[in-house]
């Protein structure tokens, strides 16, 4: 019951601040790793963050038939099969330059 | 309709044919095509002298579309055959299936053979246009179209370098002319609403227009008619014309281009009659050009040059006439002056290919014997234009005199030595060119032979005219009035009135045999007799009239020089510091800033999503802040 409670005391700022927090880690996390890998987890971290604010929304707006919370499966889908191609590219570039690096990987300037 | 279609039509589709597919064909296909697409029109024309005749105030009119409407204003193309365009037909597809004809033979050996004869049917299409059309409009057209086929055909030996230059020279020449009759144009169109011939004819006599109005108009149109009919100070693009083939020089820069400028005078008389001050003007300029053109013409040496003067000479007399007054006169030369001038121009170009391909009278002499039929139609044509007796161009000048002698005596006592000094150069060119002796290094007189049947027949035929081309237009001591003054009487609606007494008619009549007879004996004497041979040498005033006046010279200096040091400042400034500062100015700035640019796109994903976000940051934040 103790639990319960803290529950009906969180608003639904509690939750954009969350998200947002979430989303700025992953973010930044985009922006400053180098490893490719940890690139890919950053932004599963966005996606879920994202996820996150629409079932929060969709709870606060007395959604009925629960769209937001609907949405939030496509995402997944979506988001798995993007990570199922990431790393199936980070395998790749790994096999030909040995290297997880992105920082490395400029090839795109010319 | 259907007779102004095929009058018009025939030559244009003989341009075209032969322009594309002419040069696969044999040359005796391409020369007869071209040949009847001028002579079938010559036909209709003259079918419809029947009708036209039976009717004086008779016209043919064909409104074919509205061509384009100014402040509601429509400009038509529709054309008119009327008694002034069916005698300008005549003239000019008449003279023009001859010049076909004898092209045929003349430009046999040449590998341009189909062109000559699409640009020649071109040319004559276009005439055609110039003097069928019923208004400005479509005789602007034409009167582009020929300058466009003049330069054509002038710089048709376009390899060689002067040959193209005479061409552009005679462009830019009639280009300043056609400025003035574009200036004309206008101020007809601003002041009445109108480009038709008709309208604007009557909209003339029936209202009160300012004569200072009605004077520049005429004058502006007669500066259109100086660079087309070569006149002081257009003129001398013509004699350098005689670079093109000489038909070309037979058909358009003698017979009938350069009479444009006289048809659009006779075809807007009621302006020229109402405008005194224009009309004088134009009798001045051309009592000049007669004067200096015959100057100039007897001390030169190339056969075709002594033509060209002589041109521009008798268009002198034809604007002299225009200037007293007398229209249908003018008219009358210009028909006659069509028969003689082609037959010389032809004459000279049988030489010309008899001699192979020498115009220089100094290596000429005694062809009388090689070439018996150009000698003798050669002779009727000089006799005519000289002013023989009952010859063509005898009456036509004398009418021409007569009327002048109406207005003044000093221009008729000017024009008088004019008509001198025509004999003195024709026959120094006759005696020099057909008689004494044989004077070509280069080739042996049995080298030289007469030309084929193809030439001569045009020669004979034009020879016939020449000799009874004056029967047109009897004087008034013969008959009781000419039939040409007759035809054109409804088409002139001011009547000429030169009221002279039969026997001062006589007494001018006895000047002008005493003029010839004095040229005749006097060329005898010298160049006949004495055998005296043109040189390059002459002392003093011929010296002088060798060198053309120095005309061209004088152009160059005043006109040319100033023109060309001011565009090679133009050019300096526009060009050297202008345009080089924007061309090598600019493209280093743009350079340097592309570089630091440049360094944006490195390659690394990292950046290109730093500087996403950071630009969706900015554009929220902009959001956020302002709306």
């Amino acid at each position: 019951m103790q639990l319960l409670n803290i529950f009906n005391s969180l608003d639904i700022s509690h939750y954009i601040y969350l998200s947002t927090v979430l989303f700025s880690i992953g973010m930044f996390g985009v922006l400053f790793r180098r490893n490719a890998i940890v690139l890919l987890m950053c932004i599963e971290l966005m996606l879920n963050a994202v996820n996150l604010l629409m079932v929060a929304f969709s709870e606060y707006m007395g959604d009925a038939q629960a769209n937001g919370q609907m949405f939030v499966f496509f995402i997944m889908v979506v988001a798995a099969a993007e990570a199922a191609v990431g790393l199936a590219i980070i395998v790749m570039v790994y096999r030909n330059t040995r290297k997880t690096d992105v920082s490395f990987l400029d090839s795109l300037k010319d | 309709m259907s007779n102004i279609l095929i009058i018009l039509g025939l030559p244009l589709f003989g341009f075209i044919f032969n322009g594309i597919v002419g040069k696969f064909l044999p040359k005796s296909i391409v020369g007869s095509i071209a040949s009847l697409m001028v002579a079938i029109p010559f036909f209709t024309a003259f079918g419809l002298i029947g009708e036209l005749g039976g009717n004086d105030q008779l016209s043919i009119n064909w409104k074919a579309y509205t061509f384009l409407t100014l402040d509601n204003v429509p400009l038509m193309v529709s054309f008119t055959i009327d008694r002034l365009s069916i005698w300008m037909t005549l003239i000019i597809t008449g003279v023009g299936a001859l010049i076909h004809l004898y092209s045929t033979g003349y430009m046999k050996e040449d590998e341009g053979f189909y062109k000559i004869f699409a640009y020649l049917n071109f040319f004559v299409f276009n005439m055609l246009l110039l003097v069928l059309g019923s208004n400005f409009l479509m005789m602007f057209f034409g009167w582009e179209g020929v300058g466009l086929c003049s330069y054509l055909l002038i710089g048709f030996w376009y390899k060689n370098v002067d040959f193209g230059k005479a061409a552009r020279k005679a462009f830019v020449m009639n280009r300043i002319g056609d400025l003035g009759l574009l200036l004309g144009l206008y101020l007809i169109f601003s002041n009445f609403q109108t480009l038709e011939y008709a309208e604007f004819s009557q909209q003339i006599a029936a209202g009160n227009y300012s004569p200072n109005l009605l004077n520049a108009i005429s004058i502006l149109l007669f500066i259109g008619a100086m660079g087309k009919s070569a006149q002081i100070p257009l003129y001398t693009w013509l004699p350098d014309a005689m670079a093109g083939p000489t038909p070309v020089s037979a058909l358009i820069h003698a017979a009938t281009m350069v009479t444009a400028g006289i048809y659009l005078i006779v075809r807007n008389q009621i302006l020229f009659a109402l405008s005194p001050f224009a009309t004088e003007f134009i009798m001045w300029i051309g009592l000049a050009t007669s004067m200096l053109a015959a100057l100039i013409g007897l001390k030169q040496t190339d056969i075709k040059k002594v033509l060209a003067y002589s041109t521009v000479s008798q268009l002198g007399f034809m604007f002299v006439a225009l200037g007293v007054g007398a229209y249908s006169t003018a008219l009358f030369h210009l028909t006659t002056h069509a028969f003689f001038k082609a037959l010389l121009f032809l004459g000279a170009g049988s030489v010309i290919h008899g001699m192979h391909h020498e115009q220089d009278m100094r290596f000429m002499g005694g062809l009388k014997s090689k070439m018996p039929l150009t000698y003798w139609t050669f002779l009727i044509g000089t006799l005519a234009i000289s002013g023989f007796p009952f010859l063509s161009g005898f009456f036509s000048k004398d009418e021409i005199l007569a009327a002048t002698y109406t207005h003044g005596v000093i221009p008729y006592t000017l024009l008088l030595t004019s008509a001198l000094l025509t004999g003195v150069y024709m026959f120094r060119m006759f005696f020099e060119t057909f008689h004494g002796s044989y004077r070509n290094e280069k080739w042996d007189i049995n080298n030289v032979h007469e030309s084929p049947m193809v030439m001569t027949i045009p020669l004979i035929v034009l020879a016939f005219f020449s000799v009874f081309g004056g029967l047109i237009n009897l004087p008034k001591y013969l008959s009781d009035s000419g039939a040409l003054v007759n035809w054109l009487h409804p088409m002139l609606p001011i009547m000429e009135h030169h009221e002279i007494e039969h026997s001062e008619e006589l007494i001018l009549l006895g000047f002008a045999v005493l003029v010839f007879l004095i040229a005749f004996i006097y060329t005898r004497g010298v160049f006949l007799k004495k055998n005296t041979v043109p040189s390059d040498k002459e002392t003093g005033l011929f010296s002088i009239m060798r060198n053309k006046f120095y005309i061209d010279e004088a152009y160059q200096l005043i006109i040319i020089r100033p023109l060309e040091v001011i565009g090679d400042l133009l050019h300096l400034v526009g060009d050297g510091i202008f345009l080089k500062f924007f061309t090598f100015g600019i493209h280093p700035i743009l350079l340097y800033v592309s570089r630091l640019n440049k360094r944006i796109q490195n390659g690394n994903i990292e950046f290109y999503l730093l500087y996403m976000i950071i630009a969706v940051v900015i554009l929220l934040g902009v959001n956020l802040i302002f709306f």
